[in-house]
């Protein structure tokens, strides 16, 4: 997988600009995806690679669109020092993967990554970068494979339940 | 160890001690869903096998983003949301009343005390009436049409204590921009700001509502100020014989940082493109040349903010170099604007007054911005490529500080006019 590296405070109108939120199907979304902020990257992201960002990547409007388009372009896994609260929750429940790493600053537009989930390390260019594990609310989702598969299987919900952190 | 609002909202509403960190399916008071974010919503509630959705008469639907209808995709959302709307008997206000966070307030949809979701991120603005009201997705939105409920990570609070009195000219807005300026974009994320203090307490609902708007703009789930004589007074009188929680922080609550602001001194400010929290002075970009202005949005676009508009103005009119675009918040902010006299001055003062929706702040349906040129905001977002071409650049003010760049052309502090 490729890296398309990312500054920090990366919005979600930068990832999928509002002219375009009455399409909703993630192919139609990635047409425009970094429309006007990263062309190179819309016309040039190709499916497996990933988004690598600095701090409070997806702040911004909570438009679901904005990892539809990401996962349109057959992007799967975004990689950040940080995350905004709604785009990290909406990526979990539409099925792509937010890695929080603690310091992206050594990885390199271009060059290739492995991601090991299972063992908490992204590696490139013989670097291993330590990944932050899911917490486990959100494992529970991705698990299932998203919130709609998740919520099939439940017929109603226990009110008032839920975990420490 | 007392416990912060936010951690007495979530544990009023779930019955038991409820601390920050932890993760509760928390019940869902208020559900709002707009024409942008809406028919996704409605599609993976669908999805989910959604039938019947929880309780049609917690749930409020409104178009406010791409209104009228700007484009056959956009009409074809509406004409969507309209049939799921009738068909589950959901309160639908459709494009007749305005912008969403405006219109749930002012509809009496939010109270002291509640959970509020819209997927919207903006939904932090009822933290005003003091409800617990954050943005979520369309697929959480699904969920919630579905259960009447959502997992919520019960946030740490910030508390944010504000004193002294604005100077003239300055207020809400000056404020929250200086906030988010010493906060930063990121600053709070998945944290909630608790608004106290002296100037919080003397603040009407409309100040209220800009600070707690631009929480997001911080990254922070949630904006709330404690329900008081003002929050009693607004609900009740849209809310008859609404029972108002005593809702307030223990005086031993725990939270996550306190920051303290003094207004004294404090001077219009303005965000400078292409970020949020890039806040300056606003004599540090005085006389930067700009193509438009607009006076509008969830953050701006209430009575209050156009009479402060107006006693700028004058009797002058807004510069000939540049468009100014007005647009009310709301039909009920319109017909109080329109009935004190205050659109037909803005219209013979040069604007072009609009009717209520989001209007330019999210560069959907009109007053997109050509490459190169710089518009003046009263809205709460300057992301780059937010109204129009990625090559424009937008500026954040209150609208005393627009109302005098209109009149000049170029930005201004509104205390020199």
């Amino acid at each position: 997988m490729r890296i398309w590296k990312f500054g920090d405070d990366i919005d979600t109108d930068a990832i999928i600009p509002g002219r375009f939120l009455t399409e909703y199907e993630p192919e139609k979304l990635a047409v425009h995806l970094f429309e006007g902020t990263r062309d190179d990257c819309r016309t040039g992201v190709q499916p497996g690679d990933i988004i690598v960002a600095g701090k409070n990547f997806g702040c911004g409007s909570s438009r679901e669109h904005a990892p539809l388009a990401l996962l349109g372009a057959g992007v799967k896994i975004v990689v950040a020092e940080s995350f905004a609260r709604i785009f990290y929750r909406n990526a979990v429940n539409t099925g792509l993967l937010p890695l929080v790493c603690p310091d992206t600053g050594g990885l390199e537009e271009g060059h290739e990554a492995t991601v090991d989930i299972d063992n908490g390390v992204l590696t490139s260019d013989g670097v291993a970068y330590p990944i932050e594990p899911v917490p486990p609310f959100m494992q529970a989702i991705i698990d299932a494979g998203g919130l709609v598969e998740y919520a099939k299987e439940m017929k109603e919900v226990e009110l008032c339940t839920g975990s420490q952190r | 160890m007392g416990a912060t609002l936010v951690e007495k909202i979530f544990s009023s509403r779930c019955d038991r001690g409820v601390r920050a960190g932890e993760v509760v399916m928390a019940p869902v008071d208020r559900a709002m869903v707009h024409d942008i974010t809406g028919p996704l919503a409605v599609r993976v509630f669908k999805e989910m096998d959604g039938e019947q959705v929880f309780d049609p008469a917690r749930i409020v639907m409104l178009f406010d983003h791409q209104v009228p209808a700007d484009s056959v995709p956009a009409a074809e959302n509406q004409q969507f949301m309209r049939e799921f709307a009738r068909e589950q008997e959901i309160h639908n206000y459709d494009l007749r009343e305005g912008v969403c966070h405006q219109v749930l307030m002012e509809k009496g949809h939010a109270a002291p005390g509640e959970i509020i979701v819209g997927s919207d991120s903006h939904t932090c603005t009822y933290g005003a009436a003091g409800a617990f009201a954050t943005g979520i997705g369309s697929t959480d939105m699904g969920f919630v049409l579905k259960f009447g409920a959502l997992y919520f990570r019960v946030p740490e609070s910030i508390e944010v204590t504000v004193s002294g009195t604005f100077a003239p000219r300055v207020g809400a807005k000056d404020l929250i921009l200086s906030i988010a300026g010493d906060i930063g974009a990121g600053g709070a994320t998945y944290q909630a700001l608790e608004f106290c203090g002296e100037t919080i307490e003397t603040m009407p609902m409309t100040g209220r509502m800009t600070c707690c708007n631009m929480a997001i703009e911080m990254g922070a789930k949630a904006g709330i100020v404690p329900p008081d004589a003002v929050t009693r007074e607004y609900v009740q009188a849209r809310r008859p014989g609404a029972e108002i929680a005593d809702l307030a922080p223990d005086r031993d609550a725990v939270y996550a940082d306190r920051r303290a602001y003094d207004v004294t001194d404090l001077v219009p400010q303005v965000a400078v493109p292409h970020n949020v929290d890039h806040v300056v002075d606003v004599g540090e970009v005085a006389g930067t040349h700009i193509d438009q202005v607009f006076i509008g949005s969830c953050t701006n676009g209430r009575y209050e903010d156009f009479v402060e508009a107006a006693e700028v103005l004058g009797d002058r009119k807004f510069s000939d170099d540049i468009r100014v675009i007005v647009v009310p918040a709301s039909k009920e902010e319109y017909l109080k604007t329109l009935r004190a006299g205050l659109i037909e001055k803005f219209v013979e003062a040069g604007a072009l007054v609009e009717a209520p929706c989001c209007g330019p702040c999210m560069g959907g349906a009109f007053g997109l911005l050509a490459p190169g040129e710089v518009s003046l905001s009263t809205s709460n977002r300057n992301f780059r490529g937010r109204q129009g071409s990625t090559e424009a650049e937008v500026y954040l003010c209150s609208p005393a500080t627009a109302a005098a760049s209109a009149i000049t052309g170029a930005i201004t502090d509104p205390r020199e006019l």
